[in-house]
């Protein structure tokens, strides 16, 4: 990123001020609040939450827990779900899964905080002296090889390792974690979650981690099938898409999910460059992220455009009340027509106003222009790794195809997470797919 | 604002709520307090013999059963009879009653069950101005196993001899407070009665043990490592002791005597209760050691505007007003038929009503209809027993409707007959009577 731009500059706020903006965007339960919270669940029958998780966590069951004084039996019933229990309790749009069914919604109006109970109960866990509670199954001798070290191949490596399976796990970044280390807002996962996360899964034993890795070659390909006994593929999405407009390459304009990595890896915040005026191109929660993060690091003005309206974006109305909290202006039914350039460098973007016109997203011929010194797209990505085909995987729409276990169409080898073909993109569905695929490996490898 | 004065065994009071003889009125710095908050009379917490007083343990006197949110559900005492001076406690007795005419100053007693006892301490009390006297025989802890409190309580024919004594040894009207840690509570009713008590109140607290520290494996409360029983009183025990005034105040040999209630009581609903059920007045104890003495502010403001809703001029007139409604179950009307009803607007769909039917009752209500979660009673199911809507979290989504007569009952398939039929004259009943 260039920082030649008079208007690109780190140190927007005071060195002090950074920790503050950048805390902890869910404070923590303390004991006292997370059982006044426990107590309002009501237990459930056929609880709807539970069946709302799509880990399926017997949400009542762990908040009786917590009501009870019983912690680490708490953590027990969300981890045995849902390895990255932590992370999700973090990260999950529970507004839309869990707590959007909890019957306290239609009696009070407001449902249990089943996320920041889930929270309270697995750092309780982490923090304690034994934070374990799983061991593995006498060994199997079997090898498993997970490329990418993301959700769903740290979920799919834990629970096979729980079985007694050797698991290397492969990913190309210098760390493991994957999109939580990489790819979510600070605020979500602070204090270092994700790789204290990633370090409790490991203490299991049995997983290695080689990072630096990337599959690149079928030569490459061909070696992991001859010595392992089973592959998961879980390597996400490692291209983004383009606009396809002049101006997209300008400096000033990048990816959204790098700006967010950039960030992530920046120990000290005040090193990092920030724009005056700020346009983020996108709908979903990378750009919600990279919006309000932009806003926290000192952009003066935080522009979110959308193309469609805003029950057609993937941000929950949680997170685009988030950013309109954080001063970032949403706006919808623009798209993108040009990124204008002066002096060599992205100096405003040009949209087109739009409106939906017999099902068809169509032109209304307004326009309206935003100055930008820096642009963040976040249209979504793609698998982009041609050598998949070679390998000889069948895709679906760009993504792997797989069936409901994620077995994919070359035997012993599945796929989850992002680069599977229809899913969700949530880190607790990724989460999903490794176990579930970690289940039918074991299914498979331990076949007579 | 309705007039709350009672007048209970000749003893006045601006409103019907008193402290019961507890900690709260153990000397004059507290009792003052409760007059200043509104109390219309306290029992002076139990008086022993002149002399060396009694010593409490220096540790842990109180345990409590919490809910997880630390409401208190359940109170637990190990504290004994004043351990003040009989020479203090008189003084202080006689200023407060002077500086506060118009309350009522019940004095708690306990002394050896001798004769001699009894008449010394009662001619000290003369010179005191207090209203009345109470016979402490339900202390169930500590005092018990010197052979006084329960231990006087727990045998009725020592009940009424000390009984007697204090009649003829005082002018005063004479309260018997009585124990639970008995089988029939309207034996020693009658004793009190026959041996010429003004009143009797109840009830004294249970013996209790809180439970165990699950790290020392020590029973707890414990002073030092060891614990003894103690008295178990607040919300917990209320309904054991509403059903112990309603004993007495529908047994034809105590029918008439006031009853002072106590047990569990912290709101005007729950004093009503008791008043409902037969008592003239209400002692509370766990409440104000909870919420301080200001609640019974919130207690006479809440009875007074139900009087005022009611039309009640008086409580008088809503004494006992419940009691010809409570009966033994062999009177029951068998004939009688409910069914649960859900109220789907208000039905929250947390199947509470179901998981509990299902597993422990009668399997009477659905979770699903046309493959959506729904939760309906299946009337021919349904025996009325009420669980469902106690398990509800939501007030009034599930009641139970009485069938009309001439409505079919679609359990048994038969109409809803409009006579009364009960146990006794059931052909099931071996010793049935003709009807």
């Amino acid at each position: 990123m260039s920082t030649t731009h008079p208007d690109i500059r780190p140190g927007r706020l005071a060195a002090a001020d950074y920790a503050q903006a950048f805390a902890d965007a869910s404070p923590r339960f303390t004991q006292a609040q997370a059982v006044l919270e426990a107590e309002r669940c009501l237990y459930c029958f056929d609880a709807p939450c539970a069946t709302a998780c799509p880990t399926s966590i017997d949400v009542p069951s762990f908040i009786k827990r917590i009501a009870d004084a019983n912690l680490r039996g708490a953590a027990r019933t969300i981890l045995e779900s849902n390895p990255l229990g932590g992370m999700c309790a973090r990260v999950c749009p529970t507004e839309n899964l869990c707590e959007s069914v909890c019957v306290r919604n239609t009696q009070q109006g407001k449902p249990v905080a089943i996320g920041r109970l889930q929270r309270h109960a697995v750092d309780a866990l982490m923090e304690s002296a034994q934070p374990q509670l799983f061991t593995r199954a006498a060994a199997t001798g079997k090898k498993v090889a997970v490329i990418g070290a993301g959700p769903a191949g740290l979920a799919c490596a834990y629970t096979l390792a729980r079985q007694g399976h050797d698991v290397v796990v492969f990913d190309a970044r210098p760390k493991a974690g994957g999109l939580n280390e990489y790819g979510l807002a600070s605020y979500k996962t602070p204090d270092n979650f994700a790789q204290r996360e990633v370090q409790w899964l490991l203490d299991l034993g049995g997983i290695e981690i080689r990072t630096g890795w990337k599959l690149e070659t079928t030569a490459q390909w061909d070696t992991l099938r001859q010595d392992f006994d089973a592959v998961f593929l879980g390597m996400g999405l490692s291209s983004t898409q383009k606009l396809g407009l002049a101006g997209e390459d300008l400096p000033g304009v990048q990816d959204a999910v790098d700006f967010i990595a950039t960030l992530r890896q920046t120990p000290d915040l005040s090193t990092l460059p920030i724009g005056r005026r700020v346009v983020v191109i996108g709908g979903g929660m990378t750009a919600v992220d990279a919006a309000v993060q932009a806003k926290l690091l000192g952009a003066k003005v935080v522009h979110m455009v959308y193309r469609r309206g805003p029950e057609a974006m993937s941000a929950s109305q949680a997170e685009q009340d988030w950013a309109r909290t954080h001063g970032v202006v949403l706006h919808h039914w623009l798209a993108p027509v040009e990124i204008v350039a002066q002096d060599g460098h992205v100096s405003a973007v040009r949209f087109a106003d739009q409106a939906m016109v017999g099902g068809k997203l169509t032109p209304t011929g307004r326009e309206i222009t935003w100055e930008a010194d820096m642009v963040f797209k976040a249209i979504g990505q793609t698998l982009g790794n041609p050598v998949l085909s070679a390998c000889g995987l069948a895709l679906e729409g760009g993504r792997i195809a797989t069936d409901a276990a994620g077995l994919t169409n070359l035997p012993g080898v599945w796929a989850g997470g992002d680069c599977r073909a229809g899913g969700l993109d949530l880190t607790v569905e990724a989460v999903e797919h490794g176990k579930q695929s970690a289940r039918a490996i074991h299914t498979h490898l331990t076949r007579a | 604002m309705a007039n709350l004065h009672t007048t209970f065994a000749g003893i006045h009071s601006p409103n019907p709520f008193w402290l019961a003889s507890a900690p709260p009125t153990d000397k004059a710095y507290n009792v003052n307090r409760a007059f200043e908050a509104g109390w219309g009379g306290v029992v002076w917490k139990t008086l022993g013999e002149a002399g060396p007083p009694v010593v409490n343990v220096n540790g842990p006197r109180y345990g409590a059963l919490l809910s997880p949110d630390r409401r208190l559900m359940g109170f637990n005492n190990i504290e004994l009879i004043t351990d003040r001076d009989l020479d203090l406690n008189l003084k202080e007795i006689t200023e407060v009653k002077r500086n506060w005419p118009d309350r009522a100053m019940i004095v708690s007693l306990m002394v050896p069950c001798e004769e001699q006892s009894w008449k010394a301490i009662l001619a000290r009390l003369v010179d005191t101005g207090a209203d009345g006297i109470e016979l402490n025989f339900g202390c169930p802890h500590g005092m018990s196993e010197r052979g006084m409190g329960a231990a006087v309580g727990q045998v009725p024919e020592y009940i009424e001899m000390v009984t007697a004594w204090c009649k003829q040894y005082s002018k005063l009207p004479v309260i018997v407070k009585l124990t639970p840690n008995i089988t029939d509570v309207r034996k020693p009713a009658q004793a009190a009665k026959r041996g010429g008590a003004d009143a009797v109140s109840l009830i004294n607290t249970i013996n209790s043990i809180m439970g165990v520290d699950p790290y020392t494996l020590t029973m707890s409360p414990s002073t030092g490592g060891k614990g003894s029983h103690g008295g178990y009183c607040g919300p917990a025990v209320k309904p054991i002791a509403l059903n112990m005034v309603a004993e007495i105040a529908r047994d034809p040999a105590t029918r008439g005597l006031p009853i002072s209630g106590i047990g569990g009581i912290g709101t005007w609903r729950d004093a009503l209760d008791f008043i409902a059920l037969g008592a003239g007045n209400v002692q509370v104890c766990t409440a104000a050691m909870v919420y301080g003495f200001k609640i019974v502010q919130e207690m006479a403001d809440g009875l007074s505007n139900y009087m005022d809703e009611m039309g009640f001029t008086s409580v008088e007139q809503i004494v006992g007003k419940a009691v010809p409604t409570v009966s033994d179950w062999r009177y029951l009307n068998l004939n009688h038929i409910s069914k649960a009803f859900i109220n789907q607007d208000s039905c929250i769909q947390c199947g509470r009503c179901h998981i509990a039917c299902e597993d422990t009752s009668h399997q009477a209500i659905t979770f699903e209809k046309d493959g959506q979660r729904h939760f309906e009673v299946k009337e021919d199911e349904c025996v009325g027993c009420n669980l469902c809507a106690v398990v509800c979290p939501v007030p009034e989504c599930i009641t139970l409707r009485d069938l009309a007569p001439g409505e079919k009952d679609l359990r048994t398939g038969r109409d809803v007959s409009d006579k009364h039929a009960d146990w006794t004259t059931h052909p099931n009943n071996p010793m049935r009577v003709a009807n």
